[in-house]
């Protein structure tokens, strides 16, 4: 009886988190897709890996330490990249390596053993607390609401910059809001993929949705689906076989990727 | 006919490099000048200081508030800075010209998509509204740019180097849009081609550095010189042809 209550939790669980982190990471990952912000997003990611490893050690909720990091090394990048008085890529790359040595100096002074490390760095549905599901649940909310309020003004200042600035005096306001809600995203989605793997996670989605369409709108709305189908089975089929939630997510939505694309390419060579 | 801004005896300059000096310059309702001058003599960046996007260290510029602001003004860039690798399509940049009217919240009514498909009519290009910018040639994308600049019904109009990317058979439509849009905004029109701006425009603008304007459309040579205004002149002909400065041999 108790395993099968502990069974219907983990289902509920994994579910629920399935659909919020594949409503986040589909709305985020279409931007940093489309405005070709990735490999920002990779810094980010691991730039919060220094919050996780203070949070450890000084005995705080280590999600809090990595939101933090994430945001202002995110806004960090962002302003810079406005000042346009350093080179983008190499601040990133900096910030990158930088965020993961403090995490891994911090954890290495935390007295005792940290059991749950491997799972920050791979991703584990079985540490998900429900804490950890209903801020992911509050930040779809979050995020639907922000994406359908300013969907045109975000698409607009995200193509062409600079021809924004010409009609609007808050382009940098946006920017940063929607850089510092990607960069809580890529966060709250860590518990579910780790830090090494949560990036495709955002990435892969979008890119499976832009085989087939172009209009922004619409890659949303696959990005979302397709996140989905990938982050649940990818769940069921670690919950079986006993292997790496985030891996086996990651795993499940490359071959995801690969049918798309190869079923987009037979239909286009038939119709030809 | 009203005063739509003027400029009192600005400069600018990019970071120590001073590129416009002490200038005085204003723009009628109606008005359209032809903007010439050198490379780099500060053509571009006079619009750029009319945008806002680059603050003057020294002098004023003032919009009559009545009529426009720095934010609602149309604008073509030299250069295309949108990414047209970027996913949106042809109705959605033109749309976004809407924004010099909505500001933030950007919902498009019916009204907008209507007027976005009427705009994309008139510059000739039905049929590929729903297209993404990297499957259009240069001269379909220039007009799509002109289209974002046009769609707000803006009071003053900047066109930075608009002859670039139009191709022959759009030219004559170009130029006629743009004496037609004459008709309700004022235009100004940055271009080191004479021959094709002299037969639009109504005055000149020559900037170098310094703004001399000359508020007929004919010019000659000797004023060009007088203003100290070297440009390439291109003139039109049966047969392609440049003039060159006359020189002595001795």
């Amino acid at each position: 009886m108790e395993g099968s209550i502990f069974q219907y939790d983990f289902i509920i669980k994994g579910l629920l988190g399935a659909i919020f982190a594949s409503i986040t990471a589909g709305l985020a990952g279409t931007y940093i897709v489309s405005r070709r912000m990735v490999f920002l997003s990779g810094g980010i990611t691991h730039a919060s890996f220094g919050g996780i490893g203070i949070g450890y050690f000084a005995g705080f909720n280590p999600v809090v330490g990595a939101a933090v990091f994430g945001i202002l090394s995110a806004l960090g990048v962002e302003y810079l990249s406005v000042r346009q008085k350093i080179r983008e890529d190499s601040a990133i790359g900096i910030l990158w390596a930088f965020g993961m040595a403090v995490g891994i100096i911090f954890i290495y002074l935390t007295p005792g053993y940290s059991p749950n490390l491997m799972s920050y760095l791979f991703g584990s549905i079985l540490t998900v607390t429900n804490a950890d599901i209903i801020a992911l649940g509050i930040m779809s909310v979050v995020l639907i609401i922000y994406f359908s309020a300013f969907y045109r003004t975000i698409l607009y200042i995200s193509f062409d910059e600079s021809f924004a600035r010409t009609y609007s005096p808050y382009v940098n306001i946006f920017k940063y809001v929607t850089t510092a809600l990607v960069a809580l995203t890529i966060v709250l989605n860590i518990r579910m993929a780790g830090i090494v793997l949560v990036l495709s996670l955002l990435t892969i989605p979008p890119n499976i949705a832009m085989i087939f369409t172009k209009v922004y709108s619409r890659i949303i709305v696959w990005s979302v689906i397709s996140g989905f189908i990938g982050t649940a089975a990818g769940y069921a089929i670690s919950f079986f076989a006993g292997i790496p939630t985030g891996a086996t997510i990651i795993f499940t939505l490359v071959i995801l990727w690969v049918i798309v694309k190869g079923i987009y390419v037979l239909v286009k060579t038939i119709k030809k | 006919m009203a005063n739509l801004l003027e400029i009192q005896s600005l400069s600018a300059a990019y970071d120590s490099n001073i590129v416009l000096r002490d200038i005085n310059f204003r723009v009628n309702e109606n008005d359209f000048i032809g903007v010439i001058g050198p490379n780099g003599g500060g053509k571009t960046t006079l619009l750029k200081v009319i945008l806002g996007l680059i603050k003057p260290f020294k002098g004023s510029i003032s919009f009559n508030n009545e009529f426009i602001s720095a934010n609602t003004i149309g604008y073509l860039p030299q250069i295309s800075t949108g990414d047209i690798n970027y996913p949106v399509t042809v109705t959605d940049v033109v749309l976004s010209g809407m924004m010099i009217k909505k500001k933030i919240i950007s919902r498009m009514s019916s009204t907008d998509k209507k007027q976005a498909r009427e705009v994309i009519g008139e510059l000739g290009l039905t049929g590929l509204e729903k297209s993404p910018l990297n499957e259009l040639s240069g001269g379909q994308l220039q007009r799509v740019f002109l289209g974002r600049a046009i769609i707000g019904d803006p009071k003053l109009l900047l066109l930075d180097e608009p002859g670039n990317f139009v191709d022959s058979t759009f030219e004559n439509d170009f130029y006629e849009k743009l004496k037609e849009l004459n008709g309700r905004m004022a235009i100004l029109m940055v271009s080191h081609d004479i021959g094709i701006i002299s037969s639009h425009v109504k005055s000149y603008a020559c900037v170098n550095r310094s703004l001399h304007y000359h508020p007929s459309s004919e010019i000659t040579n000797e004023q060009l010189l007088a203003y100290g205004c070297p440009i390439q002149l291109i003139t039109h002909g049966d047969v392609p042809h440049t003039v060159l400065k006359q020189h002595n041999h001795s």
